[in-house]
């Protein structure tokens, strides 16, 4: 059977996360070491090279993202770092495992970030609801200040970064980059308009690099052991391991760390197979703002590009097991839901869209007779709210529809 | 420490606004925000008062009206659902004695629902307060709420 490929998580279970020499003896901020030897051009270079791409759902390469944010506005006075930590996609609760079990690693990746777009202040937004990752964190940010890898002149060098805290308050939308800037702002979690992106016009008006938790987590690892290590792990184009989080009906529900590339039938095995023997159903693939798909899907390899290509996604790696016995109808019916609840109201294709979109999935449940008539309404209903919706929000809901639309409903 | 006090150990940027709300709801023993609390806030940070308040409206975890000393939230995202919890609501209403959404007569316990809490590992789950239980079944449930009753008295 395939086993684990724990690299992000390799010391998580095995260090005391809130004992700094615990991480240090685990070769702990030797990336930063590296870093710091290192002209920030040739960090994001070599991150670049390495082909690390966004863990926080849009895969995005991280090395390109560093470079724009370094590149543009040099005449601003301040350039920001900002770790997004605000995990809020139903089923996903990978960053909170790295949160909890090796706070430093993180930060030593976000320390690694600040160098190479040459920021001096960065913040970590960090979802109100994880206390223990709050306070991990907390932790390891004070144990960091003390030992010099952050403050003033870090390791030796005339390289200065501060970090702080900011608690989200429940709002799943202040994980959408932009909104969290303005909610970082002190304002409403309502987003911006894009363009500009943050690496233009980010917090405060400053260039500003957004990345995710597990992100950032994979920086110091690939500066230690080099970009060729990295790509060898993983497949062709998609390069390092992912955390996925398993959840449903499994038996050993929970995170695990594998290479790019492993199928899905290879992480149900992994999670201990279908709980109490059940026939497999569906999977929900990245959460609600994800794709649901069946089982002719169990042998596709899980990589950015090739669910892309298929109509599906990997997004934050959730990975939500349904059973023979649970109603595709109730879950999508569960995703619409949430979507009306955290729709910010601001713009009325979404306002309006979310609440149609579950009236109608109700219809559904309760057994509408025209069936078929009914989903292609809502199909045409979350086709306009994605091409007219002011943000990704609204956007998201014709994924699980879609999906679930082509592998079961319209049958 | 008096409210004022404990908005001042907070450097006085707009950014900290959400840390500056966190800190005066969870020392509140109703778990909200009070008017002259956000007024206080407003000044210190100089925002107006209609910037606060519309903050302090806009997140879920913020509430403008008092709450139980034990705020419950429980998660009803989807695979709390596929786990069940919607068998276990009416189990924690009936212990309670009151809806979702509504506070016991005691001013004990506010119970409320929420969207995943990233513990889905062992779903379904609740918060209540900073505290998380997992694994919700009709027995942890009543003993979850035995329990903080029990120390009340
Ligand atoms: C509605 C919405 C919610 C999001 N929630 C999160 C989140 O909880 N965590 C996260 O890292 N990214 C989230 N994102 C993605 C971010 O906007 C952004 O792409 C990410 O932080 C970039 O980091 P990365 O390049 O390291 O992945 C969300 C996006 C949308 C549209
Ligand atoms: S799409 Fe939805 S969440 Fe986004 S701005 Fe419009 S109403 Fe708000
Ligand atoms: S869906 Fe309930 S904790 Fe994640």
């Amino acid at each position: 059977m395939i086993q684990e490929t724990r690299i992000v998580l390799k010391n998580a279970g095995k260090i005391d996360p809130e004992n700094i020499d615990d991480y240090l003896k685990a070769g702990g901020y030797e990336g930063l070491r590296k870093a710091l030897s290192m002209r920030p051009v040739e960090v994001i270079d070599e991150l670049l090279e390495a082909g690390l791409r966004g863990r926080g759902g849009a895969g995005f390469s991280t090395g390109m993202k560093q470079r724009f944010t370094s590149e543009s506005c040099l005449r601003c006075p301040q350039r920001y770092v900002v770790v997004n930590a605000d995990e809020g996609e139903p089923g996903t609760f990978k960053d909170r495992v790295i949160m909890e079990q090796d706070p430093h690693l993180y930060l030593e990746g976000t320390i690694i970030a600040a160098w190479a777009i040459q920021a001096t202040k960065g913040y970590i937004y960090l979802r109100g609801e994880y206390t223990d990752s709050i306070k991990k964190t907390k932790k390891a940010i004070e144990d960091a200040y003390e030992r010099g890898y952050l403050g003033k002149n870090i390791m030796g060098s005339d390289f200065s970064f501060d970090v702080e805290i900011r608690l989200g308050a429940g709002s799943y939308l202040c994980g959408e980059e932009l909104t969290m800037l303005e909610s970082l702002e002190g304002k409403r979690g309502t987003p911006r308009i894009k363009p500009p992106f943050p690496a233009e016009k980010g917090l405060f008006s400053m260039p500003t690099l957004v990345n995710n938790v597990e992100t950032l987590a994979n920086a110091p690892l690939i500066l230690s052991k080099g970009k060729a290590w990295y790509q060898g792990i993983g497949t062709k184009r998609s390069h390092g391991t992912k955390i996925f989080t398993i959840s449903g009906q499994v038996n050993k529900p929970g995170h695990y760390e594998l290479p790019m590339g492993v199928t899905l039938e290879d992480l149900i095995g992994l999670a201990g197979g279908m709980r109490g023997g059940r026939p497999f159903k569906a999977a929900l693939l990245g959460g609600a703002a994800g794709t649901f798909v069946d089982s002719s899907m169990l042998k596709e390899r899980m990589t950015y590009d090739n669910l892309k290509e298929k109509g599906a996604t990997l997004g934050s790696g959730a990975v939500i097991i349904m059973a023979a016995e649970d109603s595709v109808e109730q879950i999508l019916h569960n995703c619409l839901r949430f979507f009306r609840h955290e729709s910010c109201g601001k713009c009325v294709p979404c306002r309006t869209g979310t609440t149609i979109l579950v009236k109608r999935s109700e219809q559904l449940l309760s057994g509408h007779s025209d069936r078929k008539t009914l989903v292609q309404q809502m199909l045409r209903e979350s086709e306009m709210m994605a091409a007219t919706s002011l943000c990704p929000l609204g956007q998201s809901p014709i994924l699980p529809l879609k999906s679930a639309a082509r592998y079961f409903l319209e049958h | 420490m008096s409210t004022q006090e404990l908005i001042r150990q907070f450097d006085p940027g707009q950014d900290n606004l959400l840390n500056i709300l966190h800190a005066l709801q969870n020392t509140h023993p109703q778990n909200y925000l009070t008017e002259e609390a956000l007024e206080e806030t407003a000044r210190y940070l100089k925002m107006t008062k209609a910037a606060v308040f519309g903050v302090a409206g806009y997140y879920s975890m913020f509430s403008l009206k008092p709450r139980g000393r034990h705020v419950i939230r429980i998660c009803i995202s989807p695979v709390c659902e596929i786990m069940k919890v919607n068998s276990m609501i009416p189990v924690i209403e009936g212990v309670l004695g009151i809806k979702t959404g509504e506070t016991t007569n005691d001013g004990l316990f506010t119970l409320e629902t929420a969207e995943c809490l990233g513990q889905c590992q062992e779903a379904p789950s609740m918060m209540i307060n900073d505290k998380v239980f997992n694994n919700l079944s009709e027995e942890k449930i009543r003993e979850v709420i035995t329990r903080i009753r029990s120390k009340k008295s």
